[in-house]
């Protein structure tokens, strides 16, 4: 954003105002007697945020909010879009409360009410239905958290994201599970799938159970559970009769203190857990709340670069605010300012002008482990996850190399 | 199938999870019995007893089940004066107004609780939290089986007051027959509140006893409140041992349902219950005798 040079429209209805505003100058100073430099202020771009901030996953979606807001303020603290005579981003907040239909009829409405870009919608389902909704007015939609690969598969010239999909997740997920088992010597062998019923977590069991064997793991059982689940006793004790080296979950959070708490009642000891999209060891709060139940769990998931200065200021600030910062924070903080950048070199607001500079986006303001964004039918390919490992009460990033801020330690029991 | 060596653990747990619920329908069994109130707002007060517990707990360093001395009082005061201030004035004596009276409370509690409390989800680490006591090979949680015994404890005390106090023949007297009561003396808008207050103290105990194994945020109570209502249906509506034997039944029914078709399917065994019972004896298990 900060290297595009700054222009200024010249509409009729500007220079209207600017001669209105000049003359209010001139009273100004002839009043006051003070100089006064007043200019046309640029029409506010607007952009929308949909997320489940009640519901049951009201939590993520307030997060995501948190997130797209700072975003949005940072943005409007720098000087706004630059190339729009500093238009200041005004953001629209609607509630989908967990329900793509309610999401839709959002969608709907910010449209009607001249939105310019949405950011949306924190899960799959939501994210289907408002890129979807966002399409048949080619409004420009970027994906916050949604990790559906169908989301980005449908060719919709509107929708794009900046985050991995479950697809990219579940690859690296395996392949990175399959090195840290041969550098311990591959003790483990099998492996339980406990996930949510969701399109996250069906989606991400389904690609699992077919990658796992493929690196000499036997998935002996999956599990869905419903949203929300009350006790995991029954599904911990199914884990203790097939006693699989590995406990992989996806779920939310509500969910997964549930699951980590019984495991822990029931003294399943396993090899390791190792969570995808969604765990102990992305989740500060977790962390922070049960850090012995914590220790050594590892996930694969969305998380920033540790070595990059941008990313942990970014989270000073969040935490600052009292916020935890979780991932939800930050995809979406990025989606924003991803969005902000397209309109940044569109110069416009025209929904073609933006789903273009989306579409040639080189964008690295990011803090993420990505590299600069390069997007493909909608989908930033420079996205993946990492690895991350509880170890001694923090979250550490274990691979891919380049990012790591820590070791292995795998097993965590024998 | 499940491994057989799991289904003696998994029915023992679904009889702690059942006296968790057993605690949530009782306050509900009570409101209804007498009141005729069909609470809506049952979850959102049980998850502000739940933040109550919370708050006690993180800010004061107060145990939850110390809290039991503080919470149920507390609870009792806000029910009595929901049921006079609020519920009893705007509902002018008519039912379907009640349902809306509550439904409306429920949204603005959960509502007010997500400004005040934001939408995190929190729990209590207290030293009991992951401790265990094992019953036949099966591994039950301390705080499960704590609020298994407060489910009996708090039924046979609800049993107590209404059999053997003044205020208990008092409000079985007004669920029975209003005007009669009113003529003998009975001051029918304070025992109405004293009811509806009592049904909110049993949330109080029930979040005090909940909260060492589940965690709040301030949608919690929905979770609770549907499986509640089938509870007290299940029992017979104003029966406390209806209530208590309901939730031991539903809780077993959870969890052999989700052992033998999939958690996720597992509940729909809860709501099978709910359907027949309506069917074949719409009064519950123990309405008859209520």
């Amino acid at each position: 954003m900060a290297d595009t040079k700054s222009t200024k429209t010249n509409s009729p209805g500007v220079r209207r105002r600017e001669f209105l505003a000049t003359g209010a100058a001139a009273l100004g100073v002839g009043i006051t007697g003070f100089p006064a430099v007043l200019r046309a202020q640029a029409a506010p771009v607007k952009i929308g945020l949909i997320h489940p901030v009640s519901g049951f996953i009201a939590f993520s979606g307030s997060q995501c909010r948190a997130g797209a807001e700072m975003a949005i303020a940072d943005i409007n603290a720098a000087g706004g879009i630059k190339s729009m005579g500093g238009a200041m981003i005004e953001a629209m907040l609607a509630d989908s409360q967990g329900k793509p239909d309610i999401g839709a009829a959002e969608v709907t409405k910010m449209t009607e009410a001249g939105v310019h870009g949405i950011v949306a919608g924190y899960s799959s389902a939501i994210s289907l239905a408002t890129s979807q909704e966002a399409a048949k007015t080619n409004t420009p939609h970027v994906v916050d958290v949604g990790v559906s690969d169908s989301i980005v598969t449908r060719g919709l010239a509107n929708t794009f994201r900046f985050s991995p999909g479950y697809g990219k997740v579940a690859e690296m997920a395996v392949s990175n599970l399959d090195t840290i088992n041969k550098t311990a010597g591959s003790p483990a062998k099998t492996a339980m799938i406990v996930h949510e019923e969701s399109l996250f977590g069906t989606g991400t069991a389904e690609l699992l159970s077919k990658q796992l064997p493929g690196i000499g793991i036997e998935v002996v059982d999956v599990i869905k559970h419903a949203n929300p689940t009350r006790d995991f006793t029954n599904i911990a004790l199914q884990i203790k009769s097939k006693q699989p080296d590995l406990i992989i979950p996806a779920n939310y959070y509500n969910e997964y203190v549930l699951l980590a708490r019984t495991l822990r009642q029931q003294k399943i000891e396993a090899m390791g857990i190792y969570s995808v999209l969604g765990g102990a060891a992305s989740n500060l709060q977790f962390v922070n709340e049960f850090p012995e139940a914590a220790e050594l769990i590892m996930d694969c998931n969305h998380w920033y670069d540790p070595k990059s200065d941008l990313a942990l200021a970014r989270r000073k600030a969040a935490e600052a605010k009292g916020l935890i910062y979780t991932y939800e924070i930050f995809l979406a903080y990025n989606a924003v300012a991803f969005l902000a950048d397209a309109i940044e070199r569109a110069g416009s607001t025209e929904p073609d002008a933006i789903n273009a500079a989306m579409a040639s986006s080189t964008w690295d303001q990011h803090g993420m482990p990505y590299g600069p964004t390069k997007i493909v039918n909608g989908q930033n390919e420079s996205a993946q996850p990492v690895n991350t490992q509880v170890q001694k009460g923090a979250i550490e990033v274990i691979y891919p190399a380049e990012f790591a801020s820590a070791e292995t330690v795998f097993p965590m029991k024998m | 199938m499940p491994d057989s060596a799991i289904i003696i653990p998994s029915v023992l747990n679904g009889l702690t999870t059942g006296g968790l619920y057993a605690l949530v329908a009782l306050g509900l069994t009570l409101i209804y019995g007498v009141l005729h109130i069909i609470n809506f707002a049952h979850g959102a007060l049980l998850m502000l007893g739940l933040y109550a517990v919370y708050f006690l707990n993180v800010q004061f360093g107060i145990d939850p089940y110390v809290a039991l001395l503080i919470v149920p009082p507390a609870m009792f005061a806000l029910g009595y004066a929901l049921q006079r201030g609020i519920i009893g004035r705007a509902s002018h004596g008519r039912d379907e107004n009640i349902l809306l009276v509550t439904l409306g409370l429920s949204i603005i509690i959960e509502n007010l609780s997500l400004f005040f409390f934001r939408s995190d989800t929190r729990t209590v680490d207290t030293p009991y939290s992951f401790d265990v006591i094992e019953i036949f090979g099966a591994f039950l949680p301390y705080p499960k089986v704590v609020a298994f015994i407060g489910a009996l404890v708090t039924a046979a005390l609800l049993w107590l007051l209404m059999s053997r106090t003044d205020l208990g023949r008092a409000i079985r007297a007004l669920a029975k027959e209003r005007k009669g009561a009113q003529l003998v003396g009975i001051n029918a808008d304070h025992v109405f509140a004293m009811s509806f207050g009592l049904g909110i103290a049993c949330l109080g105990v029930a979040a005090c006893l909940l909260l060492p194994s589940y965690y709040v945020n301030p949608q919690v109570g929905g979770g609770f409140v549907l499986i509640a209502f089938t509870i007290v249906v299940l029992g017979g509506m104003g029966s406390f041992v209806g209530a208590l034997i309901g939730g031991l039944i539903i809780g077993v029914v959870e969890a052999l349902g989700g052992l033998f078709l999939g958690e996720s399917l597992g509940q729909i065994g809860i709501f099978l219950i709910f359907i027949l019972v309506l069917i074949f004896r719409p009064t519950g298990l123990f309405g008859a005798k209520a």
